[in-house]
């Protein structure tokens, strides 16, 4: 819901990328979300990491599904096209779109509501299934657009702002997305930035299910003493295991890295991702010891972030399907019909 | 054997086996019917089967027809009793003067049987067990066993079995031998021991022509890859599984790239129908030709996609195979029930074009159509068939194919259109025919993108709350809806030999027992115009069908008469015009009831003048 026209100019010194495209191409219409909102920081990070990896904005599909964080597409990428769907429900549109054209960079935006609790089958589904996209849920642990009530993201113990006490159990959908198989997994936080865009970008390369649990604080709602997504609580308790650069194509390796420091990650499109490592002991190749981790450290109150876990040779769903290389929905009537010999042999088989 | 003469009839009788789920006669029975028709006489066999893999009890119904009446008749001519659990039904249920026969290896007490029926005993459990050891093989081959004594028993060629058990098992020597000296071991014993033929006989005819013998899920199936489907997203549901298995299958057979091997479709059994249809939905927004399949039970789960379908209008076909509701309802008997939930499903103002096939030949035209129905149309199309059509083989004309044929793909605004300028609002209505132009994502680096959403939005896509522009958009689904009639296929009319007051709206499966009965009704007096309906909305050939009669009745499967309830709303006609006949006990609708209905009706009206009767 937009109603302020976004202004086009822009200053002519802008700084281009490789295809020739500032910054302003990657943007969208004005936000409505409320000022300060987490999730126009991941907005701007997204926006960011597609100008940085030189996408062309239009091969970009973005789907979402109701609720704060799936109206932000809105806000990214103007000239691509968009999908706010049904609640709970972009996990499944964007699975069938993606079947329908391989071509495409497929972009899933959710919220802890749309993928923890109406859309928490779809969102298990569609990462069993590694649907070739990047799964971003801008989690705030509240239900914003209806004022205030918890989510199924919302830690046992804080307290919503009206001051009640959430007795849940949380949903830690970055657990259960490595259960699942999920074959990029991350947690980052709407207000590090300097983590977050890498972490986009890695994930677009990234070939097969890519999820990113974004913390990204309700500045209406959710932002008070006693909540554990508050902008305070989340920077006081991030456990960042690793920051990371993304490499691609001719980039020179520009940063100089002391030795033993970083881990190196080549992604089957040939880019490297660059591991900082900030925890010496962490593997973010090895599943089951991610979940321990993130459990052991859930249980001391830390939020893990970072590059938890990548399979850098990752199979997607049309891999599994063994889909011809050619987009479906370019075929036509001469490669999809069989014809009308066919069918009359058909006939002969059943008389 | 005292009261009644026995049936005697040539080619048109009604067979019934009563067998237990699990014990392997399907395929016996589906070769018994398969023979008969071998025979050039056209038969219509119906599964009756129970929600169950194994145990419960299920029956296989073949109707021989010389004349061709593929509706069920009702009634049992002969009933091959092979279920203790269900005996006392099954016996009752034979006509007076019909035939039963049974596994005689266990004594059974008179009281058992009927004095009015002809009693047939074999010892089908004595001949199995002495001839096989292992426990499955008796099993499965005293059903060949009983189909080899029924073929004396009718008099049947066993060289046109013979040839359907060697198309069966062509290049499995054993099983083709073991299969045929089973057929002769029950065929001989019935020789030797019984008066064969009975009253009951098949004779060779020639009234089968080139007609072909397939379900109508198949036929559908096969129509979406005709059509063109690339994606399809489904949730196993009865009757409809077979729809996605019959397309995975035929896939598998056309649809591989020659070269590479890689397939030309995708296809994925969703978690449920919500992901199903939401699958569906997100390929047609990207500009692939998807459907679903699906029953009564999943229509109610994607209700909600489908109002977004409607509102944000993104092609989606569903097959609807209707079974008995509501909620589990008889999950495995069928209906015509999903009529007022299909066309207005789900909230706020909505109408869905639904197409009515009446076998699997049309099912299969329906369904290739109902994709270029979807993308001209951008919204969704329900393909409704019925367990009845969908899960019985049904004997119908051949399959066919125009390879001139090329995909009408809709209004899509392709780059180059873009390019040259053209005014892109996806929803502007340019033509007035309500239906706008759609681009497909990734079309253009800076032209044609939108936002697609199921908010109220303006003729550029963009977000309105306005209540002005909210209205203009409803409207003009309405004009496309008005477009559609004239896009669906239209209503068949046949007119009784002599002008008449009476007419009869029928649809889908009810069609080969309307036909039927239509002979029956003349035989009595009564002369009806035919009006089939295929599709809704309904064409303006349904008013007039409407206006040229005093009474209409209207014959469907359903409690409620759900179609009449939809001609009255969408025609605004006098209800009391419109008079229903309605079966709904999950049985086939059969010409018996339809004629004695429609015609205790026809009696009633015809009142006796009453000086007339007084004289």
């Amino acid at each position: 819901m937009t109603y302020i026209a976004k202004p086009k100019f822009h200053h002519p010194g802008l700084k281009k990328n490789e295809l020739g495209y500032t910054h302003r191409d990657y943007e969208g219409k004005v936000s409505t979300l409320c000022a300060g909102c987490g999730h126009d920081s991941i907005t701007a990070s997204i926006i960011e990491a597609c100008y940085e990896l030189s996408i062309e904005p239009h091969r970009v599909a973005k789907i979402s599904g109701i609720g704060c964080s799936s109206k932000t597409p809105d806000y990214f990428l103007g000239n691509s096209h968009g999908f706010n769907t049904v609640h709970g429900r972009m996990p499944s549109v964007l699975t069938g779109a993606n079947l329908a054209n391989r071509d495409l960079i497929y972009l899933g935006v959710s919220g802890d509501g749309d993928s923890a609790s109406i859309g928490f089958g779809q969102f298990a589904h569609s990462i069993r299934r590694g649907v070739n996209m990047t799964y971003i849920v801008e989690n705030n642990g509240v239900y914003g657009l209806t004022k205030g009530q918890f989510s199924a993201t919302a830690d046992r113990g804080s307290k919503s702002k009206k001051g009640v006490t959430n007795t849940d159990n949380a949903i830690d959908l970055v657990a259960i997305a490595l259960q699942l198989g999920a074959t990029f997994v991350a947690r980052s936080f709407s207000g590090d930035k300097t983590q977050l865009v890498p972490l986009i970008a890695a994930a677009i390369r990234h070939k097969g299910a890519s999820f990113i649990d974004v913390i990204s604080p309700c500045i209406a709602f959710n932002n008070h003493a006693g909540s554990t997504k508050s902008f305070d609580y989340v920077r006081e308790h991030n456990d960042a295991v690793n920051r990371l650069d993304v490499l691609v194509g001719r980039d020179p390796i520009a940063v100089d890295y002391a030795p033993g420091t970083v881990q190196m990650v080549e992604q089957h499109d040939g880019s490297k991702i660059a591991l900082r490592k900030i925890d010496a002991d962490y593997d973010p190749h090895d599943r089951l010891g991610a979940q321990t981790f993130l459990q052991k450290h859930a249980a001391k109150g830390q939020i893990v972030t970072g590059l938890l876990y990548v399979d850098p040779d990752a199979e997607d769903l049309h891999a599994h399907l063994d889909t011809v290389a050619t987009p479906l929905n370019t075929l036509e009537a001469d490669t999809l019909c069989p014809g009308s010999a066919a069918l009359d042999k058909f006939n002969a088989s059943l008389r | 054997m005292s009261d009644k003469k026995p049936i005697s009839s040539v080619n048109d009788f009604v067979v019934r086996f009563a067998n237990v789920n699990g014990s392997g006669s399907a395929s016996a029975n589906e070769m018994f019917a398969r023979a008969i028709l071998r025979h050039g006489v056209p038969v219509s066999p119906r599964n009756i089967f129970p929600s169950n893999i194994q145990g419960l009890p299920t029956w296989y119904e073949v109707r021989v027809t010389e004349d061709g009446h593929l509706g069920a008749r009702g009634g049992v001519d002969m009933m091959v009793a092979m279920n203790p659990q269900t005996w006392d039904k099954d016996v009752a249920g034979i006509e007076p003067g019909g035939y039963l026969f049974y596994d005689s290896t266990k004594p059974m007490p008179s009281t058992k049987f009927r004095d009015d029926i002809t009693v047939i005993g074999v010892p089908l459990t004595a001949i199995t067990n002495s001839t096989y050891t292992d426990p499955r093989q008796r099993q499965l081959f005293k059903n060949i066993i009983y189909l080899g004594a029924l073929s004396a028993l009718l008099d049947m060629d066993p060289k046109l079995i013979e040839q359907l058990i060697g198309e069966q098992y062509k290049g499995k020597e054993k099983l083709l031998s073991s299969n045929v000296h089973a057929l002769h071991l029950g065929r001989d014993w019935a020789l030797q021991n019984l008066k064969c033929p009975t009253g009951l006989r098949v004779k060779k005819s020639d009234k089968v022509g080139d007609r072909i013998f397939i379900e109508g899920n198949s036929a559908a199936a096969l129509g979406a890859v005709y059509g063109g489907a690339t994606v399809c997203a489904w949730y196993p549901i009865t009757p409809s599984s077979s729809v996605a298995e019959a397309f995975t299958a035929h896939c598998k057979k056309y649809r591989h790239d020659p070269e590479t091997g890689k397939a030309k479709y995708a296809i994925v059994q969703g978690e449920d129908e919500l992901a199903s249809i939401g699958i569906v939905i997100g390929a047609s927004w990207n500009g692939a030709r998807a459907f679903t399949a699906t029953s009564g039970p999943g229509i109610s789960l994607m209700t909600e996609f489908i109002g977004l379908s409607y509102f944000a209008e993104i092609p989606a076909v569903i097959m609807n195979i209707q079974r008995a509701g509501p909620s589990t309802g008889m999950p495995t008997r069928t209906q015509q029930c999903d009529i007022i939930a299909c066309a207005y499903a789900s909230h706020g103002d909505t109408k869905h074009v639904l197409l009515f096939p009446e076998d699997p030949a049309e099912a299969f035209e329906f369904a290739a159509a109902a994709f270029d129905l979807a993308e001209r149309l951008q919204t969704t199309i329900f393909l409704m068939l019925d367990l009845d059509i969908g899960m019985n083989h049904r004997l119908c004309r051949p399959l066919k194919w125009d390879d001139a044929k090329q995909y009408d793909r809709g209004k899509v605004m392709t780059a180059e259109m873009l390019e040259e300028g053209r005014d892109f609002g996806r929803y502007l209505d340019v033509d007035g025919d309500g239906i706008p132009y759609r681009t497909y994502p990734g079309t253009h680096p800076t032209k044609g993108s939108y936002f697609t959403r199921g908010t109220s939005r303006d003729r550029y896509a963009r977000y309105s709350e306005e209540g002005s522009v909210y209205a203009d958009n409803m409207q003009r689904l309405v004009r496309k809806f008005e477009t559609a009639q004239d896009l669906v296929p239209r209503p068949l009319q046949a007119n009784a030999e002599r002008p008449t007051k009476y007419g009869v709206i029928y649809f889908g499966s009810t069609s080969p027992a309307m036909d039927e009965a239509i002979g029956l009704l003349e035989a009595r007096g009564h002369q009806l115009d035919r009006l089939r309906i295929r599709a809704f909305p309904f064409h303006s050939s349904v008013a007039s069908f409407l206006a040229e009669h005093d009474f209409v009745y209207v014959v469907e499967q359903n409690r409620d008469a759900q179609l009449r309830q939809l001609i009255v709303n969408e025609n605004g006609i006098d209800p009391v015009r419109l008079v229903p006949i309605v079966h709904y006990d999950g049985s086939p609708i059969t010409a018996r009831f339809i004629a004695k209905a429609i015609g205790d009706h026809q009696d009633h009206l015809k009142v006796t003048p009453l000086r007339k009767a007084v004289s």
